[in-house]
């Protein structure tokens, strides 16, 4: 691996040696006190973060200091960027300062593909625009695999704004890799022209997903859609795609909720579904991304380049 | 061209001389772990144990110590596969350690395996026992035990055959052809 | 005025024959003194004329000048061009449309047929002084807002009615603004998977149904920029067959390229209209080859390398055109049998002289000595580096394209020459 650019260039044994590699990372650091590896001691991780996002960065800002890289963290606002300075003046930068690996995220889709142009280290995409978030999708799975012991042959239900989510576009990607049956469910509007060619099925019907759902994935649904004419109101928007505890009732006995975060609580998602001891796992979403991404790290920058 | 070092008669005998060997320098194995190195370090630890388990009827704890995350040597290959660290029974606290490789060479796996160690707890001591040594070492460290001392030149490869991993057990002398021409 | 005798040339492939071309006039009679051009194997075209050319001038000098973009055009066989009217100021008065003029006259390459804008401003609210810019040196007769289309259906047919006064034409970028906000790529799978907001293709064809609905009811000639959707060969098949005065162009690039191209992220393949499917690519073959699309038209849209080398998403529309579009032609549709080389002519230069109301072009005695010479046989592979024009945003670089221009005449002079410019 050179590149993880998207959840669609990893083939199924790649897929596996992250979830694998993530396995032993926690295993690695599990119950020590002093939570650092040597492994990347001299490599050089820049985080260039053209678009707020402080989870993903601290998350992986968290795993490149765990292997002991040297971390650099760009944020646009009050860096060069922020003045002007172009995608491709700087990548030259991070060229010029020698950056082994370069965490990218940016509002538009494909910024990454164009990074990894320009620079020799490699590029990770941390969520680009509409288009992937690749270690999210990762870090998906491995919680799945976690919970519910395998990826292979189960049933995901994907809920919510499909067409503005590079997180169901990298897990629809991973997931059919891995071997689960996606389903998408959302209003018409929220599905892109197109996505009939994706390897998922589509309803628009939740309550007749859920009970044949081994995981629901609810994605945030941003207000601001609603202005667009994607749905005609929240209200409207929470009755017929958010779940709630009846919802929730509708699954089977041992079925996961999850969520990419950051949730609207009481739009795409109750509030005590999401906090559900049992079923909820998005808080171990969060600690798995930074085992996920520490895997990623590693496999990226761990060898010969 | 390969030429055989040891064969799996010799590779028996010699796992036999280390397991008394260790049950002599160890006091008879009392408070003693093994942890085998991975690959072919694991299975020779097991061995080891067993051996020693036949002859005195100890058991000695085996345990699996992957060193990779604490290599220093990461960037000359390519990415090395993650394997699990398994703790032996019992932990390592205040134990005398055995650490079990196949050969020891510039002995930058053992320098990154007594890191890994400092991980897992604080031994009362370590041991370094190998089937093979090639000589070559970058780092101050020599082993306890050794199985066979092997002069060697750089061109050449030492290679290792467990039946557990590889089906027979063998050590053979490997010329690299492609240096070499 | 210099003699030429081009000797062994094959007027649109066909046989071979010693072309006279003196006082600007292909001529008949005696070849003495005249300067032999050694023309075997080569094919004669009239110049090439191009209805849709941005040259940049004014505003834009770092990407185009119309001494380069003439250029360019020259060594792409063409000997009109009509120039686009977004510029900085906007081609909408006498005096922008003049500057324009003059400069073409100046670098003296090809005829540099300014375009006017439609509304003030390209903003779409109230109508240019369309005769003024008509009556001007220049002598408007094709009128576009280019980039933007006449949104307003009100404004649209007072445009197409009051052109009618001087044999003007409107023509309209299709695309109706509101389906498109945001719109990076053809919406379809490609832009699904990539992320990228959509460019539906009803959104063009919306565009044009409305308009050939307009031209008819008031009975006035519409044409229709850079067609680049199945569906509107249809809507245009359907109002020619009605007798609707219409006309249309598509691009060298929407006969070859594909959507597929934006999966590199790389935006020398981001262009407006975007690059469709290949259904849409076989569709607009069939409709030129069948006439419902009349013209080759380039959209020659020079760009920086500052607004290429960015982001998908941040990056200006629009690709070079002018040196390749024969050689993309050749490749699209007559390698392909849709077209043969009197039929290229025929898309690529007096439908397009007639529909921006030039003289008829020919390469019969008495007729302007404008025309192009083609070696059929070459290939080629476009360079940016080497391209004529002052940007680099080729999407055939790497690209093998059969054909190559190897000498132009304007007008008896010649522009170009052993493939080279002359000036």
């Amino acid at each position: 691996m050179k590149h993880l650019l998207s959840a669609g260039d990893l083939s199924r044994d790649e897929a596996l040696t992250v979830l694998d590699t993530a396995v032993r990372m926690d295993e690695a650091l599990a119950g020590r006190e002093v939570k650092k590896l040597p492994t990347l001691r001299g490599r050089t991780v820049v985080n260039l973060f053209f678009e707020d996002s402080t989870r993903t960065r601290i998350s992986f800002e968290l795993a490149a200091k765990r292997l002991s890289a040297d971390v650099v963290t760009f944020s646009a606002k009050g860096s060069s960027v922020s003045k002007g300075e172009s995608l491709k003046d700087t990548a030259l930068t991070l060229e010029a300062m020698g950056a082994d690996a370069v965490v990218c995220r940016h509002a538009m889709s494909g910024a990454p593909h164009r990074l990894a142009g320009w620079v020799r280290g490699s590029v990770l995409n941390a969520g680009d625009g509409t288009h992937e978030h690749p270690t999210q999708a990762l870090l998906d799975a491995y919680t799945m695999r976690r919970r519910l012991g395998r990826v292979d042959g189960l049933r995901v239900a994907i809920v919510g704004d499909v067409l503005h989510s590079r997180v169901a576009r990298s897990n629809v990607l991973l997931l059919h890799t891995l071997g689960a049956e996606v389903t998408l469910v959302a209003p018409p509007t929220l599905l892109p022209v197109g996505v009939a060619e994706w390897p998922a099925a589509v309803s628009y019907d939740l309550d007749a997903t859920l009970p044949k759902a081994d995981v629901v994935m609810m994605l945030r649904v941003q207000r601001e859609r609603m202005g667009q004419a994607y749905f005609p109101s929240e209200r409207e928007y929470s009755r017929r795609y958010g779940l709630d505890r009846h919802r929730m009732g509708l699954l089977p006995d041992d079925a996961i909720v999850m969520h990419p975060g950051p949730m609207n609580r009481g739009m795409e998602i109750a509030a005590e579904v999401a906090d559900d001891p049992r079923r909820s796992t998005i808080v171990e979403q969060v600690s798995n991304g930074v085992s996920v991404r520490m895997a990623v790290l590693y496999l990226l920058l761990g060898g010969a380049q | 061209m390969s030429r055989a070092l040891l064969d799996a008669p010799d590779v028996a005998r010699v796992v036999d001389r280390i397991a008394h060997q260790i049950l002599e320098k160890t006091d008879g194995a009392t408070d003693t772990v093994v942890l085998g190195i991975p690959t072919r370090g694991v299975p020779l630890a097991r061995r080891l144990a067993a051996r020693v388990h036949a002859f005195e009827g100890v058991e000695v704890p085996v345990g699996v110590l992957d060193v990779t995350l604490h290599r220093d040597d990461l960037r000359l290959r390519g990415v090395r596969a993650l394997e699990s660290t398994v703790e032996p029974p019992g932990g390592v606290e205040g134990k005398l350690v055995v650490l079990v490789d196949d050969v020891l060479y510039s002995g930058r796996t053992v320098r990154a395996a007594l890191d890994a160690l400092r991980d897992l707890g604080r031994p009362r001591a370590v041991q370094l026992a190998v089937l093979v040594d090639r000589g070559h070492r970058e780092l101050p460290i020599r082993a306890d035990y050794v199985g066979k001392n092997v002069p060697t030149s750089q061109a050449e490869n030492v290679r290792v055959l467990l039946a557990e991993t590889d089906g027979r057990d063998a050590v053979l002398l490997e010329r690299q052809e492609v240096a070499a021409r | 005025m210099s003699t030429w005798l081009i000797k062994g040339v094959a007027p649109y492939g066909g046989d071979p024959v010693d072309l006279l071309v003196a006082d600007g006039v292909i001529a008949e009679g005696s070849a003495a003194g005249a300067q032999v051009l050694d023309a075997a194997g080569l094919v004669a075209l009239p110049g090439l004329v191009d209805l849709h050319t941005h040259l940049r001038e004014p505003g834009r000098e770092d990407a185009e000048t119309v001494q380069t973009g003439s250029r360019a055009a020259a060594l792409g066989g063409y000997t009109a061009v009509h120039a686009m009217a977004n510029t900085d100021p906007v081609a909408d008065t006498a005096g922008v449309v003049e500057q324009v003029w003059r400069l073409g006259r100046e670098a003296g390459l090809v005829d540099v047929r300014p375009v006017g804008a439609v509304t003030v401003g390209l903003r779409g609210e109230r109508l240019a002084e369309l005769g003024a810019m008509a009556d001007s040196a220049a002598r408007v007769r094709v009128f576009s807002d280019d980039g933007m289309a006449v949104h307003d259906p009100q404004l649209m047919r007072r445009a197409l009615e009051y052109v009618k006064a001087f044999g003007g034409v409107v023509a309209q970028h299709a695309e109706e603004p509101r389906l498109t906000e945001g719109a990076q790529m053809n919406e379809g799978v490609v832009a699904a998977r990539l992320g990228l907001t959509g460019w539906p293709a009803a959104a063009e064809e919306a565009m044009i149904a409305r308009d050939v609905l307009l031209a008819a009811h008031v009975g006035s000639r519409l044409h229709v920029c850079h067609v680049s959707t199945a569906g509107s060969v249809d809507i245009l098949r359907w109002a020619k067959a009605k007798g609707t005065r219409v006309t249309a162009e598509v691009t060298p690039h929407h006969l070859l390229l594909t959507d597929d191209l934006a999966a590199t992220y790389d935006p020398v393949y981001k262009v407006n209209p975007p690059l469709r499917t290949a259904q849409d690519v076989a569709a607009l073959r069939a409709g030129l080859a069948d006439g419902t699309i009349d013209a080759i038209a380039t959209d020659h849209a020079p760009h920086a390398l500052e607004d290429k080398e960015t982001e998908w998403g941040a990056a200006r529309p629009g690709m070079l055109g002018l040196e390749t579009a024969l050689s993309v032609a050749v490749l699209a549709m007559r390698e392909t049998g849709l077209l043969d080389w009197r039929g290229l002519a025929e898309r690529m230069s007096a439908a397009p002289a007639r529909i921006g109301g030039l003289p008829a072009p020919g390469l019969v005695v008495g007729a302007p000595a404008s025309l192009t010479l083609v070696d059929p046989a070459a290939r080629w592979t476009p360079d940016p580096a080497a391209s004529a024009s002052r940007s680099r945003n080729t999407p055939y670089a790497g690209r093998e394209l059969p054909a190559r221009v190897v000498a132009t005449f304007l007008r008896g002079e010649p522009t170009v020459l052993d493939g080279k410019a002359t000036r």
